[in-house]
């Protein structure tokens, strides 16, 4: 069965990128393009993972990932941080708010976000 | 960077040093604000303040209040003088932060769009989007290769204006520095192969723990890995003999409370002239800069100021044509 990935990021290219790269390794992608968006969705949809950039209009990535971590719906689905932030702050800050892992956009290849979304998922055991 | 050599190969004479008027301009401050005048002007003022205080005492010997009156002025003078002086530090160092920032600012939005486009060329590059014929796929691999190059150079300017802010953060812990080396000797053995340069590792027995930030060390480590190889069998300016196969090493031993690494290559090495501006931001030598274009000049300037918030020292030794010694000390950890 297909798995349900939603990706909150602002960045229209990167989002149609990112979400063909993904519908190509057999996943069904989701997109928001704001944070309140991305939580709706993440309530309605309840998908098995969430990429979340950090910074966004209406919500940012730590409020969005504040409220899906403290609403018992929403509260198991893994998060993967990918943004282009990089100071140690936020990294402390997001992995203090329950993000699975935090990933720099600009250091990894589109398989190296694709190995860590499979580790996530448990369909590979190379992290 | 081959606009800015002159700035920083032409060691400043004593005569430029003390050209006010270049030396003002150069900072972009009013002339009443620039510190070497104004540097200039108390220096003058102390001296003149000495030599009146002297004549009129021995004028006025049985007048002192005019004694007295003469010197509080001169002192208040001065103190005026010292306190414009603070002011235009204060502004020149306010300059400064508003630049890191704005660097700061810029890679980080730079960033965005370099990331979509290096994963959409991956992405074109896959072929998953539809057959890439050879033609296109050599037009690709080098519009990556300078989207990559692009990247790193984002990256370190962010580094710099995190170091220049002082927001560089240092997680100190002890760790293995041999552990380290020799895994990244492992990591960086295809890239020296693929570059036709043997590297090898060499370690005392014991090498104790040291103290640092092992992520900051690693950048240091790698950095200048990456350098000794790329530096080796590289077609030197006036090279025309022979050169014996590339070799790089690392070696590792204890020096008192400290370990020392070193990272030595038969490479190019460093021209004479071009020695003592090594460390600073931006510069490239001369026969290096000739034969490569990428490289921003910013790695070794990163080195060092890891190296120092680490308490330890960085240097090298050189010889053109000959090869490269780098080495850096970290202190050993406190058990």
């Amino acid at each position: 069965m297909q798995k349900n990935i939603l990706v909150i990021d602002d960045e229209s290219a990167l989002q149609k990128t990112l979400g063909e790269f993904l519908r190509t390794q057999n996943y069904n992608v989701i997109s928001a393009l704001d944070g309140e968006l991305g939580i709706a969705l993440a309530r309605e949809k309840k998908p098995d993972l969430i990429l979340l950039d950090l910074v966004m209009p209406k919500k940012n990535g730590f409020e969005v990932l504040k409220e899906l971590k403290s609403d018992m719906a929403t509260k198991i689905i893994p998060v993967i941080v990918l943004t282009n932030l990089s100071e140690m702050a936020d990294i402390d800050k997001v992995l203090e708010l329950g993000a699975t892992t935090y990933l720099v956009k600009g250091d990894h290849a589109l398989v190296d976000i694709l190995q860590k979304v499979k580790f996530t998922l448990g369909e590979d055991d190379l992290g | 960077m081959a606009g800015s050599k002159k700035n920083y190969q032409m060691p400043m004479s004593l005569a430029s040093r003390f050209n006010v008027i270049s030396q003002c301009k150069k900072y972009g401050v009013p002339f009443w604000q620039c510190p070497q005048l104004l540097f200039l002007v108390m220096g003058v003022a102390i001296i003149v303040a000495m030599i009146t205080t002297y004549i009129i005492g021995t004028m006025y010997d049985s007048d002192p209040e005019t004694v007295v009156f003469v010197v509080l002025m001169l002192t208040v003078f001065l103190l005026i003088l010292a306190y414009v002086i603070t002011q235009s530090f204060e502004r020149l160092a306010e300059t400064n932060r508003l630049k890191s920032e704005f660097v700061s600012i810029v890679s980080h939005q730079i960033r965005s769009p370099l990331t979509n486009l290096k994963w959409i060329v991956e992405l074109l590059m896959s072929g998953i989007l539809g057959k890439i014929e050879d033609k296109q796929t050599e037009y690709f691999k080098i519009l990556k290769e300078n989207l990559e190059r692009m990247q790193e150079l984002v990256s370190e300017l962010l580094t710099v204006s995190r170091i220049e802010a002082t927001k560089l953060v240092f997680k100190c812990e002890e760790f293995s520095l041999e552990n380290m080396a020799r895994d990244l000797v492992v990591e960086f053995k295809p890239i020296a192969k693929s570059s036709n340069v043997r590297l090898d590792f060499e370690a005392d027995k014991d090498i104790p723990q040291v103290y640092s930030d092992p992520f900051q060390i690693l950048q240091v480590i790698e950095n200048l890995l990456y350098n000794s190889i790329r530096y080796t069998n590289f077609p030197a300016a006036n090279d025309t003999k022979e050169r014996e196969s590339g070799k790089v090493t690392i070696n590792l031993r204890r020096k008192g409370n400290t370990v020392i690494c070193e990272v030595s290559d038969n490479g190019i090495g460093i021209p004479d002239r071009d020695q003592k501006f090594i460390f600073q931001k931006f510069f490239r030598a001369d026969n290096v800069r000739r034969y490569q274009a990428s490289g921003s000049g910013l790695g070794l300037y990163i080195c060092k100021s890891i190296i120092e918030r680490s308490k330890g020292k960085i240097g090298f030794t050189s010889k053109e044509g000959v090869g490269t010694t780098f080495w850096f000390t970290l202190p050993i950890g406190p058990k």
